[in-house]
């Protein structure tokens, strides 16, 4: 199997309303929490195929991989300070976006 | 009778801006009902994303780095109260209660959903307005003077020219898919508020020698990637001939602009790679060839445009007015915004008031829907039932009697509107950036919260004078930083937002595009190194020199090396 | 191919002729520009001659056989590139009164475009076709009852209209 440099999640932009969505175990979620981590290329391609379809069936638009670390309870962290801004909301308004509803 | 009569400002107050007709109202609904039905083909796949983006843009509607965003089109900056309550009600029914006011002189919100969007654009048609070709690769915004029709300096209000212009390029069939997109604006003074030397066509009302009035056209400006202060194609074009001129442009930078490369695709790449002369040799033979007869300009159609802009009823109060001066001497503070925010007006008795949307340490450009009906109100009590909007990003009040700015200060003081900075150092100008905006690279709105807080006092920001810090997150420059002052760029630079400064940018007649004075530096740093900059452009400088002007004659090079000696020595820059 | 004429899907009366067919003694065929001048002079009266094009070919290029042609199919490469909307104005201008045809992914949102700067049909591919039916075309050709631009096919236009009402 492929190594990947680091493990990776799914993001993607729901298309009707436009929030940032993570592929998780059974679909989108909308907190980076429960986001899926693909530990080998070939988990990754199965991430990016699944997101390839969701796009055909017009769900998601936007759809790509991001660098995350992992921590000791499980969850990633995307390593790219722009995905970091995505799983939060605006830095400059912390009542505004996810970070307002308790994710991350 | 005076401005505070309720009975005056309510619905019998003359229009001081575009009224739609029939036409023009039938013609926003049936882009809403084409809308509608664009997203409802999206979302059950007859279109795909690609197909449906083009038409999605040219409806207003981006996706970001959190949510959708929309652009509302505020044509020329001018608003009436009645629209701005439109705006503050979509805030709250749609968005988070706020929006954010651009260097296009246009509104965002931040956070509305595609399946919403129909429903939006029909709660704005019902005000007479639009979020028509406000993105996509076709003519944008219209944008002119926020100080039209009220000037002391003014030659001709720029307004009925962008409302000819705004109407002429709205679903044009031949223009709607150029090679990138395409900037407007008009200036009708003799000093340019609407830096159109930065925009793809500048227009500039002058008079020939005649005394009649036309237009000096520029084209190729632009910031972005490749910043280029505009050419002059025409000295002087008459009136007449604007439409079949502004034609001749469009097709040839249809035709010819290049589609091979994104950031290759602007007007101003044309210009800079043929040369001026070739580009205006080609505009003028298809200007030549053209059968203008057929769509000419009609002089009857321009002046009922005209007529809308009429000045309002004034009143004829004495040009200095006692009251004022009593005001000013009783409350030091409202002194400062007298002396800061407050400009001469045309009429005698009257001032044009800035409203600035920058609190210390604030967002630039934010409103709460709460402050949008403050303004509204105010504009309603004091001024005839306008308001404007500036590429500044500030709210803009152009008919208040001297007589009535103590009671409009205490107004906007309550709402937190009467911050006492249009254009000192903390009226920074900043674009959303990465805390919203998917092509950012870096975050801009803190570095200037941070800059802003830096120079918060008052006494020192007078002290320094009107000085423009421009901040842009990415490339495509839309805090203009390129023509700030001083001007911020940030980038990324090894997996760290890095900031880069330039000197020098001037956005008027006499525009200048900024030069980068040192490394990039880090947030923690920027304001320090602003701070150096400004200390050292208030040592240096003559009696009454701007920091342009300073600058221009002490050289950049000085500059750089005062900040690369704060480096050598170690010094936390 | 499908081809919209009229807000319609219609069976194409042309035949695009690849480069390495022969020249047929008659009938309604489209050869690329290369061939044009070949075919100007080899074709018998009976044929009926059209030319398919580049959306970046000099209206110059095509001013002798203007006459003589009965159709020009201008190439859309992405629907997005707009320059096709432009040389079709020019060839207008220059005098071609022929079928006008536009010629690649095209929209049915382009519709009203393309009819307002003289084409007459649309081609576009099957696959598209699939996903656009002829309400789309119909509905798209419709948005607007009028426009604000003189000069351009459309039912009418905004200042004609005010003017018409002006003088009442």
């Amino acid at each position: 199997m492929a190594a990947l440099r680091h493990p990776q999640i799914l993001l993607a932009s729901d298309l009707a309303d436009g929030e940032v969505l993570f592929l998780g175990a059974n679909g989108w979620e909308r907190d980076h929490r429960r986001a899926r981590v693909a530990r080998d290329a070939e988990e990754a391609g199965a991430l990016a195929a699944f997101g390839k379809a969701e796009i055909a069936a017009n769900r998601v638009v936007d759809v790509y991989l991001a660098d995350v670390a992992v921590g000791a309870d499980g969850v990633p962290t995307p390593l790219h300070y722009r995905e970091k801004m995505r799983i939060k909301g605006p830095s400059v308004r912390l009542d505004l976006g996810k970070q307002a509803r308790g994710a991350a | 009778m005076t401005a505070h009569d309720p009975a005056l400002a309510r619905p019998n107050a003359p229009t001081t801006t575009y009224r739609y007709d029939e036409y023009d109202a039938a013609f926003v609904k049936e882009r809403v009902a084409e809308f509608r039905e664009q997203v409802r083909r999206r979302l059950e796949g007859s279109l795909t994303e690609e197909e449906f983006r083009p038409f999605r843009l040219m409806n207003g509607l981006y996706l970001q780095l959190h949510a959708y965003m929309l652009r509302v089109a505020i044509p020329y900056g001018t608003l009436t109260a009645r629209q701005m309550r439109r705006l503050a009600d979509i805030a709250d029914k749609f968005d988070r209660g706020y929006g954010h006011f651009t260097t296009r002189q246009n509104l965002q919100y931040n956070w509305p959903k595609l399946v919403d969007a129909p429903d939006i654009l029909e709660a704005l048609a019902e005000v007479e307005m639009h979020a028509i070709q406000t993105s996509g690769n076709c003519i944008r915004n219209v944008t002119a003077d926020h100080f039209s029709g009220v000037a002391p300096d003014e030659i001709e209000d720029p307004r009925p020219t962008a409302e000819f212009l705004r109407q002429w390029s709205s679903a044009h069939p031949e223009f709607s898919f150029l090679p990138r997109k395409f900037k407007i604006a008009v200036t009708g003074a003799e000093h340019d508020r609407a830096a159109i030397l930065a925009h793809d066509v500048g227009l500039a009302i002058v008079k020939n020698h005649e005394g009649e009035i036309g237009y000096r056209v520029v084209v190729g400006g632009g910031l972005g990637r490749s910043p280029f202060v505009g050419k002059t194609i025409r000295d002087y074009l008459p009136r007449a001939d604007l439409l079949a001129y502004l034609e001749a442009i469009m097709r040839v930078y249809n035709r010819f602009g290049r589609r091979d490369n994104k950031y290759k695709a602007r007007i101003k790449i044309l210009v800079h790679e043929k040369g001026i002369d070739e580009v205006r040799d080609a505009v003028e033979a298809e200007f030549a060839a053209m059968d203008r007869s057929v769509f000419s300009y009609d002089p009857a159609e321009f002046e009922r445009i005209a007529a809308f802009f009429a000045p309002p009823p004034y009143e004829a109060p004495p040009a200095e007015s006692q009251k004022l001066r009593a005001e000013r001497a009783a409350h030091p503070a409202f002194g400062d915004f007298v002396d800061v925010n407050v400009a001469p007006h045309k009429a005698p008795g009257y001032a044009i008031v800035t409203v600035s949307l920058k609190p210390i340490g604030g967002i630039p450009g934010d409103a709460t829907s709460q402050q949008m009906r403050v303004l509204a109100d105010a504009s309603e009590r004091f001024g005839f039932g306008e308001l404007r909007i500036s590429h500044e990003q500030n709210v803009i009040l152009p008919h208040v009697k001297q007589d009535d700015l103590f009671d409009l200060w205490k107004t906007l003081d309550a709402a937190g509107l009467a911050t006492a900075n249009a254009g000192l150092v903390s009226d920074i100008i900043s674009c959303p950036g990465l805390d919203y905006c998917s092509l950012a690279t870096a975050r801009s709105i803190p570095i200037a919260q941070a800059i802003s807080k830096r120079f918060s006092d008052l006494s020192r920001q007078r002290r320094i004078g009107k000085l423009g810090i421009k901040i842009s997150g990415c490339i495509n420059a839309c805090g203009h930083h390129h023509v700030g002052a001083i001007g911020i760029l940030g980038l990324e630079k090894k997996g760290q937002e890095s900031y880069q400064i330039t000197l020098g940018g001037d956005p008027t007649f006499s525009a200048s595009i900024g030069e980068i004075v040192g490394p990039g530096v880090t947030a923690e740093q920027a304001p320090d190194v602003i701070e150096h900059i400004i200390d050292f452009y208030l040592a240096e400088r003559q009696e009454g020199e701007t920091f342009i002007e300073t600058w221009r004659r002490i050289g950049h090079a000085r500059f750089k090396d005062v900040l690369r000696r704060e480096g050598e020595d170690g010094a936390d820059i | 191919m499908a081809l919209i004429s009229d807000g319609r899907f219609i069976e194409d009366g042309w035949r695009r002729l690849a480069d390495e067919e022969a020249l047929p003694k008659s009938g309604k065929v489209i050869v690329s520009l290369a061939r044009l001048g070949h075919a100007l002079e080899h074709f018998g009266p009976d044929a009926a001659i059209g030319a398919f094009v580049p959306n970046t070919t000099e209206p110059a290029a095509l001013a002798q056989a203007l006459p003589r042609l009965g159709l020009i199919s201008i190439a859309f490469p992405a629907f997005a590139d707009g320059r096709g909307f432009s040389l079709a104005r020019l060839l207008r201008r220059a005098g071609f009164t022929g079928e006008l045809r536009a010629s690649g992914r095209l929209l049915a949102d382009q519709y009203a475009h393309a009819l307002g700067c003289g084409f007459d049909t649309i081609e576009i591919p099957d696959d598209l076709a699939a996903r656009q039916d002829e309400s789309q075309w119909r509905a798209a050709r419709a948005a607007h009852a009028r426009a604000y631009q003189r000069g351009y096919v459309a039912a009418g236009s905004i200042l004609e209209a005010r003017r018409k009402a002006a003088a009442k």
